[in-house]
């Protein structure tokens, strides 16, 4: 996913001329075309968050398309106030990539579990919030969001969903399985998990609707509504903690969309920060967001 | 009054700046008048002599460019812009008001001439560094201006753009340090040292001059040693007072969040002309 974006950015450097890549000295290996393509359109701010943060803000005010580069929470909950005071209060043509979304680096510690910037992001008046699940996704959805303009926050994940290309939009979601019994909402990588979940509960001849929410902000509403209004029972699934994110972004659109919910749960990081590693498969399993414990959520909602 | 008439210097523009914020803050009520009046003189040959601006087109694509990363003084930067014409002198009356867009901490929301809004410190250093960048690298000639309070220099974020921009030789950026040695609470000295001030500015890689920030020559050829020097960029370390021009503010803390009222306001006013 990492390295579609880094395509997709270096092809439209071709296009744009204005584009700036800042990197917070992260990136090894992953830059190298981009910088060699585009040597005079690449920064390294250093580790210096903050300064990178408002180094972007100052060029975008200046003419430039500016893109912030880092791993984990580095580009974001560390310069926060730069993200909102600098950034977003002038809306700044800034683009804040972070590489390593929930557990992607989770061999690395708690410092590196991104489980927390969905919420914090979303929560700042003129942030758009991405999570592609797909790497074609990632490229696609990078295009778009260059198209638009603007604050932006893109989470760039290890995992993928696997699911096959096709269309996708901006701000719409995406329905990737149709079914009348319930329905899941996911974002991210993690899509993966809530199909092979959608899968196994099918051979019990349980039929599951999932919806593909890559963008969280702004959040198609109607589209959520739409998925949720027919059977009323409704999961999230987010690599991420339970509070703010997908989960709170979906029950208050259908609670202020009139949709008669009559069974919702959410799962993601519920209790305190992990303690212990272990690569993304393990951690989602150990805290009860794989597949299994998806399926077994499913079951729970169903009273099966 | 009307806008200043720039032939008259700036020694008179440093005056009409230092009545603006009195009365900006006294009648609304607002801090930081002497912060405000420490900077007067530093903005005042600013505004009145070395940035390239251009008041009819506030957003001019040539314009030298101005940040004050200390937001908290944003009452002398709407009275300077008011002063140059960017927008009626008559407006500065809504300052700190319900409703208003001139708030406390200087904001380009709806106020032409303001390029960024700032309040938190650390923040404008960092931007302009980014502005510098920028603009040097798409040819342009114009020059970043920030200016800086010595308290703000807390600030980690700081450090991380004086390093970027020593080694990206910003020659045209220009910092002005506002180094009037007292804080919020008590001076400099007792809070979080920050000598041998200078010292530091040089050892990252800038060009430091020391300067009064009271004095409009020295700190007209300070500038010009800036705009001057092309391999580097510029610190003006100016040596002020705290409430400078009116006595009973001079050097004292408590002008920092107190409002001139009653009899204070009278004579901070009386004492200004």
């Amino acid at each position: 996913m990492r390295d579609s974006f880094v395509r997709a950015l270096t092809e439209l450097a071709a296009e744009d001329p204005d584009i700036v890549l800042i990197t917070g000295d992260l990136g090894f290996g992953a830059l190298n075309d981009f910088i060699a393509r585009y040597p005079r359109n690449f920064i390294n701010a250093g580790v210096a968050e903050q300064n990178m943060t408002a180094l972007a803000c100052g060029m975008a005010l200046t003419g430039a398309r500016a893109y912030t580069y880092s791993i984990g929470n580095f580009p974001t909950l560390r310069c926060l106030e730069q993200l909102r005071n600098d950034v977003c209060y002038h809306d700044a043509n800034v683009t804040v990539v972070a590489v390593g979304a929930g557990f992607s680096y989770g061999q690395l510690g708690m410092s590196h579990f991104a489980t927390e910037d969905l919420a914090i992001l979303r929560a700042l008046p003129g942030m758009r919030v991405v999570a592609p699940s797909d790497p074609w996704q990632a490229y696609e959805l990078t295009r778009q969001l260059h198209a638009q303009g603007g604050p932006a926050y893109l989470r760039i994940d290890k995992g993928s969903a696997g699911i096959a290309p096709g269309p996708v939009e901006l701000g719409k979601v995406r329905q990737v399985r149709d079914g009348d019994d319930l329905v899941i909402f996911a974002t991210g990588g993690i899509l993966s998990e809530v199909m092979a979940a959608a899968e196994a509960v099918a051979e019990r001849g349980i039929s599951v609707r999932v919806i593909d929410v890559h963008t969280l902000k702004p959040l198609d509403a109607d589209g959520i509504c739409a998925a949720a209004r027919d059977s009323g029972r409704v999961i999230t699934v987010e690599e991420h903690v339970v509070t703010g994110g997908l989960g709170g972004a979906v029950a208050e659109a259908c609670l202020e969309g009139g949709v008669a919910i009559t069974a919702f749960r959410r799962i993601g990081l519920d209790g305190g920060y992990p303690e212990i590693v272990g690569d993304q498969a393990y951690l989602r399993a150990h805290f009860g967001m794989d597949r299994e414990a998806i399926a077994a959520a499913i079951g729970k909602i169903l009273g099966l | 009054m009307n806008a200043i008439d720039l032939t008259l210097g700036t020694d008179a523009l440093a005056l009409r700046l230092r009545r603006h914020v009195v009365r900006m803050c006294g009648s609304g009520g607002s801090s930081h008048v002497g912060s405000c009046l420490s900077m007067a003189d530093i903005i005042a040959v600013l505004y009145g002599k070395v940035l390239r601006l251009d008041p009819t087109d506030p957003r001019w694509p040539e314009r030298d460019r101005f940040i004050l990363s200390k937001g908290h003084a944003g009452a002398c930067i709407y009275a300077a812009l008011a002063e140059r014409g960017f927008f009626p002198v008559t407006d500065l009356e809504r300052h700190y008001r319900n409703g208003s867009n001139l708030s406390g901490h200087v904001s380009s929301k709806n106020v032409p001439g303001v390029e960024l809004s700032t309040g938190s410190l650390g923040h404008g250093l960092g931007v302009g560094a980014g502005m510098a960048m920028r603009l040097r690298a798409t040819g342009g000639k114009q020059r970043v201006y920030v200016v800086m309070s010595d308290g703000e220099c807390d600030e980690g974020s700081n450090w991380e753009a004086i390093l970027f921009a020593a080694h990206h030789r910003l020659s045209n950026l220009c910092v002005v340090v506002d180094y009037n040695k007292l804080q919020s609470l008590a001076p400099i000295s007792e809070t979080l040292g920050l000598e041998p001030f200078a010292d530091k500015w040089r050892a990252f890689g800038w060009n430091l001059i020391t300067v009064d920030g009271h004095d409009h020559a020295a700190l007209q050829r300070g500038f010009a040693n800036a705009a001057a020097t092309s391999d580097r960029p510029t610190c003006l370390l100016a040596d002020t007072v705290k409430g400078r021009g009116v006595t009973f503010m001079e050097n004292q803390v408590l002008w920092h969040y107190r409002a001139p009222e009653g009899e204070e306001y009278t004579a901070a006013l009386a004492e200004l002309g």
